[in-house]
């Protein structure tokens, strides 16, 4: 049930909204519901020639020898396409920004990295004549040592998975091996804290399995261009990424996409057109290339594995003091998006918590497994999971209530982040509170009255514990040491971040809203006080 | 080898040529026209393709197209009335039922056989209706409602 609390924060946003609140129909929805919405398969295209690849049945092999010649002469067959036939068969899509190496063919030279990986194209009369055109295709291997879990991976002696990058990790800046973190000095931290936690937390590979699988058909145009029917999230990503591949200018494609049959992240890879608009450039005659069920839960990328370490220092007083994050995620054999997935979670640590001690090392890894993509808030997403986890096992070896623990430490507007910029436009502890409310979860008075703003209404330090609200320990927390041992440190700890204003107060009653109509310095987009 | 097959799409009668172990749903879509009616596994499991057959709910993916001589095959697209749209389908539009919307016209159908057959079901009758189609997108419960909306007639237009 929709519901716009306007009673919170009600003296810093403009009320003059026209949409927000209303309800309103989606533009496509009668399209939908009367099964006339245009995908990119709702084309009835006179001619229409199938493509289909032979994939690789081994995670890890050399290609000794491709013996395609029986196919070739198999019923309804036009054209093989081969590794050679790609004019540009090397790429990495986030090469259209510049971020990252080509470091992935279009269909495999020599070597293989992950099962599944695409090797040849037949493209026949019909998707049953290229299928079984691709049954007669002789390939033989010499299998090579595989891996397929990221520390392993990074020990000295693993096989090198990816050509471009023999180390097995992503090169950052041209010369880092991972992202990093650091702020204040967490190993003072964890020897100033009362209990410290370490936790590891992972996350399998998921499927988005939309219900339209990844296609595209490519139908040549009397003027020299191609006509592409896509289903991709992203059109022109899409655009430029065939283009490339295959050497035309971007002008020469015309890219007609937008209804998607759900992507969630799973389209965003450009998997077919590429190869289906090289398909109808060879063959002249318009190519439809689309995975099967199978191909898309398979071969499809997924949302990548990932593997989070996540250590804390925690005060019985229920502060946060230090938090160390060590997390490795799976790209499996090529870049795609996990490069870009591992920044975004490095921009997240440590949670939306103000802990004055924050350390992490977050490597993006190439093994032997399906190559990993995005997939809604990917790179974010199981941080967030292993970090929540951690906090109701912080809450529970402190004796402490894990939605007050959460309040007390949340950002508060003014705090300093991990990151070295101001916290602005903070509402977790709202969102904490009318969640405790709608579930009849009971707070004491003092967490009640915390806010986002400014001092959030008390001091951290005095906030106070009851410990017989809290979740009782099935045993205790096993690392809470009673006495952290102390170690020296060679560097003196650096000055506390920008000294948070008293906290002793209650916070200052709301200023009456300005008389102007943009008197809104939370939610108002119009003075860029929103983001920075 | 081609084989000719006359049925009855949506209350016209339909002549095709279907090839030897074609399914129904390519029959449907590449030599009848009918594009309203979407595969999304080919092999039985997501109900994207359901269509009724003499008022049953099935699979157009896995039926064979030859074994429906001479019987009567409705599709989304047959569901409205010229402008005039079928109770589900406003249902789904109110109730915000479809997202992506490639599973809509299998859910559409597989709801109008459950409501064809029994005007007033219990949310348990529409689970268990609606079990076979998959929804990627709006998480079942909008589609549930929409379901409950049409057969109980609680439809509001927008003013």
């Amino acid at each position: 049930m929709f519901e716009l609390r306007k009673d919170i924060f009600a003296d810093e946003r403009d009320d003059n909204l026209k949409e927000i609140g209303q309800p309103t129909q989606r533009q496509d929805m009668l399209g939908h519901v009367t099964g006339t919405s245009t995908y990119y398969d709702d084309h009835r295209i006179a001619g229409l020639l199938h493509l289909k690849v032979l994939r690789s049945p081994h995670a890890h092999a050399r290609i000794r020898s491709i013996d395609d010649a029986a196919a070739a002469r198999a019923p309804g067959v036009k054209r093989i396409i081969r590794a050679a036939d790609v004019p540009v068969n090397l790429n990495t899509l986030l090469s259209l920004i510049q971020f990252g190496k080509d470091d992935e063919p279009s269909l495999a030279n020599d070597i293989v990295r992950y099962k599944g990986e695409p090797i040849l194209g037949i493209v026949a009369t019909s998707e049953r004549a290229a299928i079984e055109a691709l049954g007669l295709v002789r390939v033989s291997y010499d299998q090579l040592p595989a891996v397929f879990d990221v520390e392993e991976a990074l020990k000295p002696g693993a096989p090198s998975v990816n050509a471009t990058y023999p180390k097995n990790t992503f090169e950052y800046h041209g010369k880092y091996d991972h992202q990093k973190l650091r702020y204040g000095d967490v190993e003072a931290g964890f020897a100033q804290a009362d209990v410290v936690l370490e936790e590891r937390y992972q996350m399998s590979p998921i499927e988005h399995a939309p219900v339209e699988t990844n296609g595209s058909i490519a139908v040549p145009d009397t003027n020299g261009r191609f006509v592409v029917y896509t289903s991709t999230q992203a059109l022109f990503f899409s655009l430029d990424t065939a283009a490339k591949i295959n050497a035309v200018p971007s002008n020469q494609l015309h890219f007609i996409g937008g209804t998607v049959g759900g992507g969630f992240g799973g389209k965003v890879d450009t998997m077919t057109e590429p190869l289906v608009i090289l398909a109808a450039r060879l063959t002249g005659a318009p190519v439809r290339y689309r995975f099967s069920r199978h191909e898309e839960m398979q071969f499809g990328a997924p949302r990548g594995a990932e593997r989070i370490y996540v250590k804390d220092g925690v005060m019985r007083d229920g502060r946060i003091v230090a938090r160390k994050v060590r997390a490795y995620f799976d790209s499996g054999a090529y870049t795609r998006l996990s490069s870009y997935a591992v920044v975004k979670c490095v921009a997240h640590i440590p949670g939306p918590y103000t802990i004055p001690n924050a350390h992490a090392d977050v490597y993006c890894v190439f093994t032997n497994r399906t190559p990993a993509t995005a997939m809604r808030g990917f790179g974010v997403t199981a941080l967030d999971f292993a970090l929540e986890c951690q906090m109701d096992k912080l809450a529970v070896a402190i004796g402490m209530d894990p939605i007050e623990f959460r309040i007390l430490n949340a950002y508060r507007d003014g705090d300093m982040k991990a990151h070295r910029r101001e916290a602005k436009n903070c509402a977790l502890i709202e969102c904490a509170q009318v969640a405790a409310e709608k579930a009849n979860w009971p707070l004491r008075e003092q967490f009640r009255r915390m806010s986002s703003r400014i001092g959030g209404g008390a001091d951290r330090t005095a906030a106070g514990v009851d410990r017989s609200r809290a979740p009782t320990p099935a045993a205790p927390a096993r690392t809470a040491a009673a006495a952290p041992q102390r170690v020296a440190y060679e560097r003196p700890a650096p000055p506390a971040p920008t000294p948070p204003p008293a906290r002793g107060a209650p916070p200052p009653p709301p200023s009456p809203p300005a008389g102007s109509t943009h008197g809104a310095p939370r939610f108002s987009s119009v003075f860029g006080t929103r983001r920075r | 080898m081609k084989t000719p097959v006359q049925f009855r799409l949506n209350g016209e009668d339909v002549a095709a040529f279907a090839e030897s172990g074609a399914n129904l749903l390519d029959v449907l879509r590449e030599v009848v026209g009918d594009l309203s009616v979407k595969g999304g596994c080919w092999q039985g499991s997501c109900g994207a393709c359901t269509v009724l057959i003499d008022g049953a709910p099935r699979l157009s993916c896995l039926t064979l197209a030859e074994s429906i001589a001479g019987r009567s095959i409705e599709t989304a697209a047959g569901l409205r009335r010229g402008a005039e749209l079928h109770p589900l389908q406003i249902a789904f539009m109110e109730r915000f039922a479809a997202q992506c919307g490639y599973c809509t016209s299998g859910m559409l159908m597989a709801a109008k056989a459950l409501l064809d057959r029994n005007p007033s079901p219990t949310r348990e009758d529409v689970v268990e209706a609606l079990g076979g189609n998959i929804c990627r997108c709006t998480g079942y419960e909008p589609i549930i409602q929409a379901v409950l909306d049409a057969a109980s007639g609680d439809r509001r237009r927008r003013a």
